[in-house]
């Protein structure tokens, strides 16, 4: 397979990017590690007449934790975020769900920035991301805004950037003892996207009731949102089967599934509803156990 | 508009004039000659043209030659050493491993890739790493074998062998 | 021939060193001079009439060369043929390119040739083609029915043929049965995907005449027959070369469109072309798999005892009959009968066209259809009868002492031990204790059920009768040997059995044994390797050649000794007589004087040391066994996973068990796949919704479980090597050993066994499970 023929940009730095993309407009693509980029070029269903890559770009490959959040550099592949001990001890969960995502070879490659702005809607990264409430920073010719993740996925394919912006950092919150969290997916055996993934949250308060509990959802439907119907009735609530029950049933509330052939809208609501139950119950475990 | 690269392949290094849109594995089979890395599917699942760059495994299909530049790449063809054969390969021979051998190369840079991070994964692990090659002849279990056959030789041939967690073949 | 330290042996590949080093040679990897790319333009409707084409655009990009539509090529290039039609056959041949109408989507409407691969893609784009869309024929079924869009108007139907029989008293054994049991059940469409998609190199050499045709292809000397007969040129001046070859899976028996049309572009342009199929391509210009709608109806008596079949089956042909397009379902046909004495038969076989790509000969290939609607029914009779699915097969096992033997639809069996079998694969499953942890898991309540499926069956192989095959084996000077065979491997490794077949007969080491295949230059006319025939029928001329040469060595080394040939004896490359031990001569020197004969030889004798031997096999062989599949059914997702695989399989003789074990596992690793992954499916306009390996699902590593086989070795009295050929075996058992695992487990939960369909997709289990859930409530 072949892709269209375009322009190649490596700008050094962030400010070269921006500017290319500023002057450039709609006919420019932000390249990062391509994997998900590449494979829609050579089926010709991107053809950007310049391709501007940032791997030239220093310094946008990292993680560390500051001021209460874990940080990570937009080029921070994926294999870096399964294999970060840092967030092994702190977010276990993305490390987890980093794990998921495609295969060796594509983890090595692809990186969490090029993900979210891709806004795959059965990408893995989202679920978690809305689930502990990260936020985007970005930086565009306009300076430099954080936008969380509630707002960061308007739309398939669509992430809330505007022109000329690039994201740039990955910022989770660190979350108060007595939290856990779990991402559970249904891949699809073709493609390892997710039919339905879903990471929750849970922070229980000293009685052991559940303080907040926030749920993300990818691969249901054409964006990946929270399930906040869900996480009302979670709120507050003793953490039991029957409460985790009528939560689960509730992450479709007003959503509306999508179809294809690994899965119908009705086969899909019903996997948010087990997965979310499965998430929630991994997900106190983990709360009670640390 | 051509854009120039320079990269270290199989440790030789190559200077070239390449179109942008130039994927990796079309540089190293058309433009090097290496013909060893396979194209197997168009959408990054098959995993046949799996190499190592920069130390870490990409699947050449999904990575443009400019991409690479200034990089160092490894292929199947680089993998034995002064005509031995390096412990993963001879996995692959001891264990039957392979049956036609076109997904052979991304399959063995893959576990190559595999045993540098993790030289003792067990069976699930290794199942895992490769989740990423496509096979259709072998049904696996005989790569799983070879791998195992190649972490046992590695631990064997190290000064400080990694400690086995598991003794002896499983039976048939 | 019997099994000895080398014949009967777990010898490592010959072939490996080549491709663990990355220096194999597939067609793409091949490079001439002044090629030229070819890139074809596919149809993206299912059915259209083409009522323009433009190449204006295209012809004029930098690079591009040439360019040809259907109508042109028409005019220079015959049809694809079919091997063998039916007679009476509606035959609708593939034209190279599509002329006048596309009948599926990707087939070829235009081909075009630049200087680079890239070029060549990019004018693909640039080429305009106005169609006027028709109505498609998704369904069989209703294809044939009056009214249907017609596909091939000049047929004037969609179907293609029919075949109508019974033998013995069917609707009497319907009449007395104790019980009926009736099932509809899918052969889903299948992509056979070998992990290499076709390539061809064209080469047309002005000078001498000849036509150099490099490709993936499973037969060369029938590519090569094919390629005369559509090109009119002559067959000797048509040179096919299958280098490495990487998979095949029937998929490549066939002769494509792109040979031809690469051939023709060298022939006119006088350089040679290359063109390599993309994997999105493959998916819509290869022939796929299976595609059959099965209707079963089963009489039993209270035993058990299958009494009488009716069986009716709609095979999904695709747009085209390519070379056993309509052969496949046939197949089906002949094994009917299964390993069952089942006296009384039906049968209703309709082939119909399709608006979708040809079908064709995958993995099994007509037998796992036969196998898979007889075990799923004989499993409906078990659960009807509430018997363990193992007494009703053995109620109705063909005895080992009845072989040869005709069964009811009329093959001849070869010889068996169906008990035998399953006696074996139960005791290596522990199937007692299978049950009691399922019994087990049912009483706690766990959220995985587990199913146990089982699979008793034999196949047809070893084709065929008419279908011969051959083998040189020729003694250099200096003592090696190099074999010429027919057959033209794509994986078996038939370059190491082969020469362990020759090492074991002549005596000489492995190493100095050269097997040479896939090349129409210097290999005897053959059918190439598919049927699982390579070793039955390709391996059996191959030991008879070597058995001559070995007769013609001894006669000249008892010539150098003074000696009757009766006196020599022949070990460790030595000839020597008996009681005189230093009376001998080597292995090198008799070579050596075979083609430099001293003056004392007699006058008659014929210098050299060589033969040539056609093996015509006078049946096919019957390989058979028992499979055992142990599924984890997830009762909330639907979702399964084969945890444990056991497996008897009987293939005769095992030369080399080690190739045998890895064609097993890789058999059945594609059962597995149609049972649980892969499906071909096409929308209601015939629109190909599973276009790549982003939305079919070739099972990766994590997806198969590790498979505990044993041997059961019947050999076959049909050669003399005892081999049945094993290229199949493993598809056929596995595909209906999964699925009734599934229908197993889902029993408990009121699931009809019946309602199991492949592949069991999560959402298909999961709505049984509804389903049933609703019927109880």
């Amino acid at each position: 397979m072949v892709c269209a023929p375009f322009t190649y940009h490596r700008p050094s730095s962030l400010r070269q990017a921006i500017a290319l993309l500023q002057r450039l407009g709609e006919e420019a693509k932000v390249l990062a590690g391509g994997q998900s980029l590449i494979p829609v070029m050579k089926m010709r269903l991107a053809q950007p007449q310049h391709l501007i890559d940032l791997g030239g770009i220093q310094g946008l490959s990292y993680i560390r934790e500051a001021r209460g959040a874990v940080r990570i550099g937009a080029l921070t592949t994926h294999a870096e975020v399964e294999a970060s001990d840092l967030l092994k001890r702190r977010l276990p969960v993305l490390a987890e769900t980093a794990s998921l995502i495609g295969d060796m070879q594509v983890r090595n490659r692809g990186t969490i920035g090029g993900s979210v702005a891709h806004a795959d809607p059965a990408a893995d990264y989202p679920a978690t991301l809305l689930a502990l409430d990260a936020r985007f920073k970005v930086v565009g010719p306009e300076g430099t805004r954080t936008v969380p993740a509630s707002q960061f996925f308007p739309g398939p394919f669509t992430a809330a950037l505007k022109p000329g912006e690039v994201v740039t950092e990955v910022q989770v919150p660190l979350p108060p003892q007595g939290s856990g969290a779990s991402y559970q997916k249904f891949a699809n055996k073709a493609s390892r996207f997710a039919v339905v993934g879903v990471c929750a949250f849970i922070s229980l308060n000293a009685r052991g009731t559940i303080r907040s509990a926030r749920l993300g959802v990818t691969g249901a439907a054409d964006h990946p949102f929270r399930a906040t119907a869900a996480e009302e009735a979670l709120q507050g609530a003793r953490p039991e089967e029957r409460v985790f029950q009528r939560a689960s049933r509730l992450v479709t509330q007003g959503v509306e599934c999508v179809a294809d052939v690994h899965g119908s809208a009705e086969y899909r609501a019903w996997l948010c509803q087990v997965l979310a139950r499965r998430a929630l119950e991994t997900a106190l475990a983990r709360a009670r156990g640390g | 508009m051509l854009c120039n690269i320079q990269v270290t392949v199989n440790g030789r290094s190559y200077a070239s004039a390449v179109e942008p849109r130039l994927l990796l594995v079309h540089y190293l089979r058309d433009v090097l000659g290496l013909t060893g890395t396979h194209i197997g599917c168009d959408t990054s699942q098959c995993g046949a043209c799996t190499v190592l760059l920069n130390g870490k495994a990409v699947k050449s299909c999904t990575v443009f030659a400019v991409q690479a530049d200034g990089g160092i790449i490894l292929t199947v063809e680089g993998l034995a050493k002064d005509g031995k054969l390096h412990p993963v390969q001879e996995g692959f021979w001891e264990e039957h491993g392979l049956q036609c051998g076109f997904c052979t190369p991304g399959m063995i840079m893959a576990s190559y890739a595999l045993l540098q991070r993790n030289p003792n994964p067990t069976e699930a692990e290794i199942r895992h790493a490769l989740e990423g090659n496509l096979c259709r002849c072998t049904g696996y279990q005989n790569i799983v074998r070879a791998v195992q056959w190649a972490s046992r030789q590695m631990a064997e041939t190290q000064p400080t062998p990694a400690p086995r967690r598991r003794a002896g073949r499983r039976s048939r | 021939m019997v099994i000895s330290k080398l014949v009967g042996a777990r010898i490592k590949r010959k072939e490996d060193p080549r491709l663990i080093t990355g220096g194999g040679t597939y067609t793409d990897d091949v490079r001439l001079p002044g090629m030229l790319y070819m890139a074809v333009l596919r149809s993206p409707h299912a059915h259209a009439r083409i009522k323009r084409i433009d190449l204006g655009k295209a012809l004029s990009h930098p690079g591009v060369v040439a360019a040809l539509t259907g109508e042109e090529v028409k005019q220079v290039c015959d049809p694809i043929p079919a091997l063998g039609p039916i007679e009476g056959m509606k035959l609708a041949l593939r034209p190279p390119l599509a002329v006048g109408k596309v009948t599926h989507v990707g087939e070829g409407v235009v081909a075009l040739v630049a200087e680079s691969r890239y070029q060549a893609r990019d004018a693909l784009d640039l080429v305009e083609v106005e169609y006027e869309p028709l109505p498609a024929n998704v369904d069989p079924e209703r294809a044939m029915r009056r009214g249907a869009p017609v596909i091939h108007e000049h047929l004037k139907t969609n179907l293609a043929y029919s075949i109508k029989q019974s033998v013995g008293d069917v609707e009497g054994a319907f009449q007395r049965a104790a019980g009926t049991v009736k099932a509809r059940l899918v052969e889903q469409r299948l992509i056979p995907l070998a992990m290499e998609c076709r390539a061809v190199v064209a080469h047309y050499e002005p000078g001498p005449g000849t036509l150099t045709i490099w490709n993936t292809t499973q037969n060369p000397h029938v590519l090569r027959g094919f390629l005369a007969s559509m090109l009119h040129l002559p067959e000797n001046r048509i040179r096919v070369i299958a280098p490495d070859v990487g998979g095949g899976f029937g998929s490549k028996i066939d002769t494509y469109p792109e040979e031809a049309l690469a051939a023709l572009f060298s022939i006119r342009l006088g350089r040679p072309v290359k063109w390599a199929e993309e994997r999105m391509e493959n998916f819509q210009a290869t022939i796929h798999g299976r595609g059959q709608l099965q209707e079963i109806e089963v009489a039993y008596d209270q035993d058990g005892g299958i009494t009488a079949l009716r069986v009716r089956i709609w095979a999904d042909l695709g747009a085209y009959c390519q070379t056993f397009t309509h052969a496949i379902p046939t197949l089906t046909l002949t094994m009917l009968n299964g390993p069952y004495k089942i006296p009384n038969l039906a049968w209703e076989l309709y082939g119909v066209y399709t608006n979708k790509t040809p079908t064709d000969a995958y993995r099994g290939a007509g037998r796992p259809e036969a196998t898979y609607l007889l075990e799923r029914a004989l499993d409906l009779v078990a659960h009807r009868l509430g018997r363990d699915p193992t007494e009703v097969r053995r109620r109705n096992f063909i005895p080992k002492d009845a072989f040869p033997y005709k069964t009811a639809v009329g093959t001849v069996y070869d010889s068996g031990d169906y008990e035998g079998a399953l006696d074996k694969v139960l005791r290596l499953a522990n199937y007692t204790a299978l049950r009691r942890e399922q019994q087990e898991r049912l009483q706690r309540g766990d959220r995985k059920l587990l199913g146990i499926g089982l699979s008793t069956f034999v196949e047809i192989c070893g084709f065929a009768p008419n279908m011969p095959d051959n083998a040189t084996v020729r003694v250099e000077p200096t003592g090696s040997v190099t074999v010429f065979t027919g057959t033209s491997p794509h994986g078996q490794g038939e370059e190491t059995a082969f020469a362990q077949i020759v090492a074991e007969e002549l005596g000489v080491p492995m190493e100095d044994i050269t097997v040479v295949h896939g090349d129409t230059l210097t290999t005897p006319q053959g059918y190439g390797t598919l049927g699982s025939r390579t070793l039955p029928v390709g391996g059996t001329a191959v030991y008879q050649a070597a058995k001559t040469v070995k007769e013609k060595a001894v006669q000249l080394a008892a010539h150098l000794l003074k000696v009757t040939p009766d006196k020599v004896s022949y070990e460790g490359g030595r000839f020597f007589v008996e009681d005189i031990p230093d009376r001998k001569v080597s292995w090198k020197e008799v070579a050596e004087k075979a083609y430099s004969p001293p003056p004392e030889l007699p006058a008659d004798f014929e210098p050299g040391l060589l033969a040539t031997v056609y093996f015509k096999p006078s049946n096919f062989t019957f390989p058979f066994g028992a499979h055992i599949a142990v599924v984890e059914v997830d009762r909330e997702t639907g979702d399964v996973q084969v945890v444990n695989y056991f497996a008897v399989d009987d293939c005769g003789h095992r030369i080399n068990p080690l190739l045998v074990e890895g064609q097993l596992h890789g058999g059945i690793a594609q059962g597995i796949a149609q049972d649980l992954y892969e499906e071909v499916v096409y929308d209601q306009n015939g629109q190909l919704l599973t276009n790549s390996l982003m939305n079919y699902a070739v099972p990766n590593p994590a997806m198969l479980p590790s498979y505990t086989l044993e041997a059961s070795v019947t050999p076959t009295p049909v050669n003399p090597l005892g081999a049945k050929g094993v290229g199949e075996l493993g598809t056929i058992g596995a595909t209906p050993a999964v699925v009734n695992a599934v229908a197993d487990a889902l029993k408990p939960l009121g699931v009809d066994p019946a309602q199991v369909q492949m592949a069991c997709t999560p959402e298909r289990v999961w709505r049984l499970i509804q389903q049933a859930q609703r019927r109880r409530r």
